[in-house]
């Protein structure tokens, strides 16, 4: 493997190599050094066929490929550290919450919340052909929430772009409520892979560190359903479709509290 | 473990699904092998201690299960023969079907160092380097298998067509 023209490392102003084409059909290239492949490409027609065809497997490849992310986890995924086989682990995590600040009681709770998922996940299958959504929602929840370094893809410093960009890959308008009356700040969204197409998901904090979630599908549009509650370990979803939307809001609170917020949120996103 | 570190992994599992579905075109044994990843990177989390990302780190254990699997299918005597293997289970429109199917055949004939670096490559978005480290050899070695694989995957979908033309020029 010593093939020197197979060797990446493009200088400007450097002939073209193979490995500046392949570089060039997976966009890996810098800009300038892209610049000068292109212009090779536009005076070696056989080559450009070459990269085009590279870029036309790629492109089938995720045509293959890419619904696998829309699958829901099978069960039998372990979605979270076996519990009991490190009692000492386990001992050790609590000496360090007791012993550091809020937020990191906060990061533990949300372990706890993940492996309870996972027992509710394993017992309670059966019972959600209705709401799929609800349940997807839940996860999101379970996974996104706890995350300190980035819970969310897109800032809320920056939410009309958020909105926009939202909107564009949903294919509807999609709004983001306000819910500081209610207490909660929004912090910003993300896309998700739902069951069917992209999902949208809001996040909000409380001033106490709590965090809601608003999922945004449109895989429901057209059933009517009033508000309904289900509950995945110790997250909480109401959800509700209206018009083209179904909305499923999570959080781990008390079901009075999410009920409260969530009739805040439908109001807000009524008509 | 930290429950952000969790999320992280957790965040990883549709990805480590969409290679795993690439790298065997069967959907039993990609979740299998996406079962044996998560049971190891639960179990070694500890041995991680943030020496990189977290992604290429589980992609890494992914490809190990992976090459021990072939490894061990090599040692079986009734190999299948490249290229003649059993049709898989694809999920296709009618109109497509038998294009998406010569594609999921014709990427299941490529041997398997080959698949990895193009899935990790072209359908993973991994850069050169990050798939060089995941797999564990040398960037030069990325290059040629990329190469290698682009060239066969294109002469196996042509395959039809190049039939087609020999016969027309005779």
């Amino acid at each position: 493997m010593n093939d020197k023209r197979l060797h990446p490392v493009p200088g400007a102003g450097t002939p073209i190599t193979e490995a500046d084409l392949h570089a060039y059909a997976d966009g890996q290239l810098p800009a300038a050094r892209h610049a000068e492949v292109e212009a090779f490409l536009a005076a070696h027609p056989q080559d450009q066929a070459r990269v085009r065809d590279w870029k036309e497997q790629r492109r089938a490849l995720h045509a293959l490929l890419d619904p696998v992310l829309d699958e829901p986890l099978p069960l039998r995924l372990p979605l979270a550290p076996p519990a009991r086989r490190w009692p000492w682990r386990a001992l050790a995590a609590s000496v360090a919450v007791a012993a550091v600040s809020a937020s990191a009681a906060w990061i533990a709770r949300g372990a706890m919340d993940a492996r309870h998922l996972q027992a509710v996940l394993a017992t309670a299958a059966p019972e959600r052909a209705a709401g799929g959504y609800a349940q997807r929602a839940a996860i999101a929840h379970a996974v996104y929430a706890p995350d300190m370094g980035r819970p969310v893809e897109v800032g809320v410093d920056n939410e009309k772009g958020l909105v926009t960009w939202l909107t564009k890959r949903m294919g509807a308008p999609v709004r983001a409520p306000s819910l500081s009356q209610a207490g909660y700040e929004l912090m910003g969204g993300r896309l998700l892979p739902g069951g069917a197409g992209p999902v949208a998901l809001f996040m909000y904090g409380a001033a106490d560190g709590q965090r809601l979630t608003l999922y945004v599908t449109r895989e429901a549009a057209g059933e009517q359903t009033a508000f309904q509650f289900t509950q995945e370990g110790p997250v909480r979803v109401f959800y509700w479709v209206e018009g083209q939307f179904g909305y499923a809001l999570s959080g781990a609170v008390s079901r009075e509290e999410l009920q409260r917020v969530s009739q805040e949120v439908y109001k807000q996103l009524q008509g | 473990m930290r429950a952000d570190d969790e999320a992280l992994i957790l965040a990883c599992i549709p990805s480590l699904r969409r290679y795993a579905r690439g790298l065997t075109g069967d959907p039993q044994r990609a979740d299998d092998l996406v079962q044996d990843t998560l049971e190891r990177a639960w179990s070694r989390y500890s041995r991680w201690q943030r020496r990189g990302e977290l992604r290429a780190w589980m992609f890494g254990i992914m490809h190990n299960h992976f090459i021990d699997g072939v490894r061990a299918a090599n040692r079986r005597a009734d190999q299948t023969v490249p290229g003649e293997l059993p049709d898989a289970p694809v999920r296709a429109t009618q109109t497509d079907r038998l294009e998406v199917r010569d594609l999921e055949r014709s990427l299941q004939a490529l041997p398997a160092e080959q698949r990895e670096v193009l899935l990790l490559v072209c359908v993973e978005d991994l850069s050169y380097q990050e798939t060089a480290q995941i797999l564990d050899v040398p960037m030069g070695t990325v290059m040629s298998r990329l190469s290698r694989a682009r060239e066969k995957l294109g002469a196996l979908l042509q395959g039809r067509d190049a039939v087609n033309r020999l016969h027309r020029v005779k």
